[in-house]
């Protein structure tokens, strides 16, 4: 959500006395310190000794259900998928040391982008080091000086920072809220260049974005349309392409950007369209040109797991099983929940304030079970969001045991 | 649309988000004195935005700190 937005206020008047640049995160150190004082173990410094499947770790001593990974389809530990990267390792060596436009473009960068054009059925296909940079580069390039870049207050970080970054208008409006959207289009003055920014899935309450409506305003009002593609690449629409795809709203996008660092199982972001003029960009947009590519591994386990989920048609409705099961299961122990109705494969629990969440969330640790803790200001409305993500490879045993230490912790905890 | 046709507009937006029932005057500050986190400044500048038929954007918004530069601001969008 907004983290790019204006941070939460800070007191006008400081203590002079040891004051510097630092002193601005003194709020925040503050808060932190507090929480674990209580005894929690920090929730943002937890590491995992040995990751034993896409489902499993040793996380701080203790055999661990991973349940806050993104790893979706499962696809980290696939042997195709591993014998892939080990063989680049050896052919092609352990990195590129080079930008993409110098000497950081291998045959398997080339590969990858190819499977990409083949995944989306379009035209290009532009990979970047990491999703983050995707956002970053393709937003900052394509909206100038006296251009519109129209956005959802919730867009991730990445799409805020990208608008950073450029020097377009900056005009966002409510999450999800088509009504809002269609206004601020209207009053862009004539002749402006418009984009509008949108995600499939919003990652802190994993809630669907009405694309096939947004998108046709979108347009209607003469925009290009730029849709974020993380949370949904390889399950979501007939064939893995996302909520556009899956609300016919695809051919009318201008830009998909997505990550390799979710379903696709390893690191990396890329952005495709089928814009005649698109392969400019990777001539004048500074966060693709002014970085070192993804090594060989990377791209070669990329390619081989995108031409895996062309045909994870069964790995797909595992995972829909396992989000409808822990979604209706957490709903009937009495959790609060972020959507209705399972919308994608995040389930977002919501908190009654971050002690408690924190408190739920050690609990949870204790009991074998690593959630995300989410927590203002990346979360909207000031929520304190314990975001699970489920994963194809989770047995329908292991979500009756999640389910199972959800209640114990809950009740432990008085949230329940 | 006068400076103080526009005043007045906005006076009557602010009051719902005026929590701690401040007077408001030119030199009060969003951030310090009336204490908007960033949730309240979206739904304020959408009401504005609503009310003017206008864009105040993320960028104009930077630069707005106190009531009367956002009257001033807003006063410069309307006569375009």
């Amino acid at each position: 959500m907004s983290e790019g937005v204006i941070q939460s206020d800070q007191p006008a008047v400081r203590d002079a006395a040891g004051e510097d640049l630092f002193s601005k995160f003194d709020g925040i150190i503050r808060t932190r310190e507090d929480l674990l004082a209580g005894g929690v173990e920090d929730p943002f410094n937890l590491v995992m000794e040995q990751v034993l499947s896409p489902t499993r770790a040793i996380c701080n001593g203790r055999d661990t259900i991973l349940l806050g990974t993104y790893n979706y389809m499962g696809m980290t530990f696939d042997p195709d998928v591993i014998a892939a990267g080990q063989k680049a390792l050896a052919e092609f060596g352990s990195g590129t040391t080079g930008s993409r436009v110098l000497n950081g473009t291998y045959q398997g960068h080339r590969e990858v982008e190819e499977a990409l054009r083949e995944f989306y059925g379009m035209d290009h296909a532009m990979v970047f080091s990491t999703g983050y940079q995707a956002n970053l580069g393709i937003i900052s390039t394509i909206a100038g000086k006296g251009d519109y870049v129209v956005l959802d207050i919730d867009s991730h970080a990445s799409i805020w920072d990208g608008c950073s970054l450029g020097n377009a208008e900056i005009v966002p409006f409510k999450h999800n809220d088509i009504d809002a959207m269609e206004k601020r289009l209207r009053r862009i003055p004539d002749g402006a260049g418009k984009l509008v920014v949108l995600e499939g899935v919003y990652s802190m309450l994993g809630d669907v974005a009405p694309l096939r409506e947004m998108v046709a305003v979108a347009k209607a009002h003469g925009a290009m349309v730029l849709v974020d593609e993380a949370h949904s690449m390889g399950f979501i629409g007939p064939n893995g392409r996302g909520v556009a795809e899956d609300q016919g709203a695809i051919e009318d996008v201008d830009f998909i950007i997505g990550t390799f660092s979710k379903s696709v199982g390893t690191v990396g972001g890329f952005c495709v369209s089928n814009h005649p003029k698109f392969e400019i960009l990777r001539l004048v947009c500074r966060p693709y040109v002014f970085t070192a590519s993804l090594p060989p591994s990377v791209v070669a386990t990329a390619a081989t797991s995108i031409r895996k989920l062309m045909s994870g048609g069964e790995k797909r409705a595992r995972l829909w099983e396992n989000s409808k099961r822990l979604h209706g299961g957490l709903k009937g122990l009495g959790f609060t929940l972020g959507t209705d109705v399972p919308q994608s494969a995040i389930v977002a629990v919501i908190m009654p304030d971050l002690e408690r969440g924190a408190a739920m969330w050690e609990a949870l640790l204790r009991e074998g079970l690593y959630v995300n803790l989410a927590r203002p200001p990346a979360t909207p409305a000031n929520m304190t969001l314990l975001r699970c993500s489920l994963c194809a490879e989770h047995s329908e045993e292991e979500v009756g045991t999640i389910l199972g230490m959800f209640e114990r912790a809950g009740k432990t905890v008085g949230i329940i | 649309m006068d400076r103080a046709e526009v005043d007045s507009r906005i006076r009557a937006l602010i009051e719902p988000f005026n929590k701690k029932n401040l007077e408001i005057a030119d030199g009060t500050t969003f951030a310090g004195d009336l204490e908007f986190d960033s949730l309240t400044v979206m739904d304020f500048v959408a009401a504005i935005e609503d009310e003017f038929d206008i864009i105040i954007s993320m960028n104009q918004q930077a630069e707005i700190e106190n009531y009367g530069e956002l009257v001033s601001a807003v006063c410069g969008l309307v006569e375009k």
